[in-house]
């Protein structure tokens, strides 16, 4: 062998990417630059004959011309360069680009903000990574402040215009806690923030979450009014959504938020509203849930997430569920396929986030925005990584009345880099995952910075379906994309 | 590109990008081998930029290997540790195959039966080239 290469010069192996197929054509999704290239047949045998080990650029191009003809070996030399420019092969002795780990610049802007205006909740919703097994901070008996003043809140605004630095738009995001809990505080903070926004020449969007049981015809108004995007908590139909959130009398909620979500449906047209679903061992009928919500109540957009928890207890999803979710998150990818490639909408917004990413061609340092583009505020003011950190001193870095803790932020960036998840170094899926969400790490594994490994199967798998949905796109209905230019 | 098409918006600026480091290839003179410049070794030190003040090496010392001669910061203290701390502090990025194997192309999983350096170094594999 060595011979063979000593006399037909340098070896070629393939580099790092994940290969895919949709209707018929073959894709590359390089790792980690996060582009995609479709192949011809020329590249496509090119990158089959390597699949095999290592070989001399010659002996490639022999076995190509012995294929499609000596007279296509200009063809054949000009795949092997486009290849080698792409980085999807590369000399074997030649050194492998590593991407730089910079961390992010010193003024990176503040996106969004998200105000933890309360931390009491009236539902008892067993699976909570607030109020469970599983929370970090003692919410009930904690030093914490029950609600956010009014004060608080207004400096809460202030350094998100301040810190959102050169940006014009400004995300303003309540949560709780039950958010309208605290109603009279969301009232005069959006008023504040919008005549204070307008001092600066900037825009504030804002949104919430909430459980709606709380919800009346004047919030509904209030939140129409104001364009404020709401998210529902919502689980499922009536034996799903009564199983596990209830009361803390341990009543179902179904039949008093149903009339409510009904109304702010029929009401608030100006943004959309969307549900968010938690997946758990005991509601694992995806396509059931999303048909329910998206059907029978209306909800625009469903968003499902498996819950946060350790590994013991019993709403914990198994290995099985998870095969089993993905199984579902697969058909509903299709069906929004199908969707797609008639130019109308599906509701399924898991499937939309991840090929935004993939559009753009997002190579992610870090798992999610938190404690760099995004912040939350805990009810005392503490600014902590994301809103799932608030009264968590740990992960507290700074107050918004002292600013945000550079010292301990920068310590935090450099922590959490991809560069330091060393297990994730020969994962393909890098580029979207970058080992996943701090606060699953942190119940999981007891450190914000670990990698979520027990995930890794999960996330491989929709993502390869979301690279299908997307070739398949960009193969029958291309300008549909350009939805996700922006 | 003719046989690869850019899909992606991150393809399509991989390509732009290939294409402008094509079009200035071909633009620069071709190198001259008698040029001092193209035959001067340069190690631990990329790029040359002595006009820039002082250089710190991020790699190994060459003389009292294992050790550094100045840590990130300039500074000078406490910079050799124990071996067994310095396998995993140059493992990933040393340059000197001598000291550890390459993990990143050879030798993947040399480090698979060692959790913890300091508890563990005797159970490393033996990698041969």
């Amino acid at each position: 062998m060595s011979g063979t290469l000593a006399a037909a010069g340098p070896a070629v192996a393939l580099r790092e990417f994940h290969a895919f197929e949709a209707h018929g054509a073959r894709f590359l999704y390089l790792v980690p630059s996060a582009g995609i290239f479709r192949l011809d047949e020329v590249a496509a045998a090119a990158l089959d004959a390597l699949a095999s080990g290592p070989r001399a650029r010659d002996q490639v191009v022999g076995e190509l011309s012995a294929r499609f003809g000596t007279a296509r070996v200009p063809e054949i030399t000009q795949t092997l360069d486009e290849l080698t420019e792409v980085r999807a092969i590369g000399d074997i002795g030649s050194p492998v680009h590593q991407v730089a780990n910079d961390l992010p610049p010193a003024d990176f802007p503040l996106n969004t903000l998200v105000l933890n205006v309360t931390n009491k909740c009236n539902l008892a919703c067993t699976y909570c990574y607030e109020y469970g097994e599983d929370k970090l901070v003692d919410t009930r008996y904690g030093a914490q402040p029950k609600f956010m003043s009014e004060d608080t809140a207004e400096q809460s605004v202030d350094m998100l215009l301040a810190e959102s630095k050169g940006q014009k738009v400004a995300h303003l995001t309540f949560f709780g806690g039950e958010t309208l809990l605290n109603f009279p505080v969301l009232d005069k903070t959006v008023a504040y923030a919008r005549r204070r926004a307008a001092e600066e020449g900037k825009r504030i969007e804002f949104s919430l979450t909430t459980n709606a049981t709380l919800l009346t015809p004047e919030i509904i108004r209030w939140l129409a009014d104001n364009h404020i995007g709401v998210t529902i908590s919502i689980d499922g139909p009536k034996p799903v959504q009564d199983g596990l959130r209830v009361f803390h009398n341990g009543r179902g909620t179904y039949d008093v938020v149903l009339p409510k979500i009904k109304e702010l449906l029929a009401t608030h047209r100006s943004r959309p509203i969307g549900a968010r679903v938690t997946l758990t061992q005991k509601n694992l009928d995806v396509l059931q849930i999303f048909r329910h919500l998206t059907e029978e109540i209306g909800f625009w957009e469903v968003g499902l997430a498996p819950v946060t928890t350790q590994d013991h207890r019993d709403y914990a999803l198994t290995d099985e569920s998870k095969d089993a979710m993905l199984m579902q998150f697969e058909q509903l990818a299709h069906e929004w396929l199908d969707c797609a490639l008639r130019d109308e909408h599906h509701g399924f917004s898991n499937v939309k986030d991840t090929l935004e990413e993939i559009h753009k061609g997002v190579s992610k340092a870090y798992g999610c925005g938190a404690g760099l583009g995004l912040l939350g505020v805990a009810t005392d003011g503490g600014v902590a990584l994301c809103h799932r950190f608030a009264g968590s001193e740990e992960h507290t870095i700074g107050s918004v009345e002292a600013g945000i803790d550079r010292e301990k932020q920068g310590r935090f960036l450099v922590d959490h880099h991809i560069a330091a998840k060393t297990d994730c170094h020969t994962c393909w899926a890098r580029p979207i995952c970058s080992g996943g969400c701090y606060h699953e790490a942190q119940v999981r594994y007891g450190s914000s910075s670990r990698p979520n490994l027990h995930y890794c199967t999960w996330v491989r798998g929709w993502t390869h379906t979301c690279l299908e949905i997307y070739g398949a796109l960009a193969e029958k209905n291309p300008k549909f994309l350009a939805r996700f230019d922006a | 590109m003719r046989h690869l098409r850019a899909v992606n918006q991150k393809a399509a600026r991989i390509e732009a990008y290939v294409a402008h480091e094509t079009a200035q290839a071909a633009a620069a003179a071709p190198a001259d081998p008698k040029d001092p410049d193209m035959l001067d070794v340069v190690g631990l030190r990329t790029p040359p930029h002595e006009e820039d003040g002082p250089h710190f090496p991020l790699g190994c010392s060459l003389v009292f290997a294992p050790g550094w001669e100045v840590d990130s910061q300039g500074g000078t203290a406490g910079l050799c540790q124990p071996v067994e701390r310095d396998l995993f502090d140059c493992h990933l990025s040393c340059f000197w195959p001598a000291h550890v194997p390459d993990q990143l192309n050879h030798a993947p999983d040399w480090t698979g039966k060692c959790a913890s350096a300091q508890k563990d170094w005797r159970s490393i594999d033996l990698v041969f080239p």
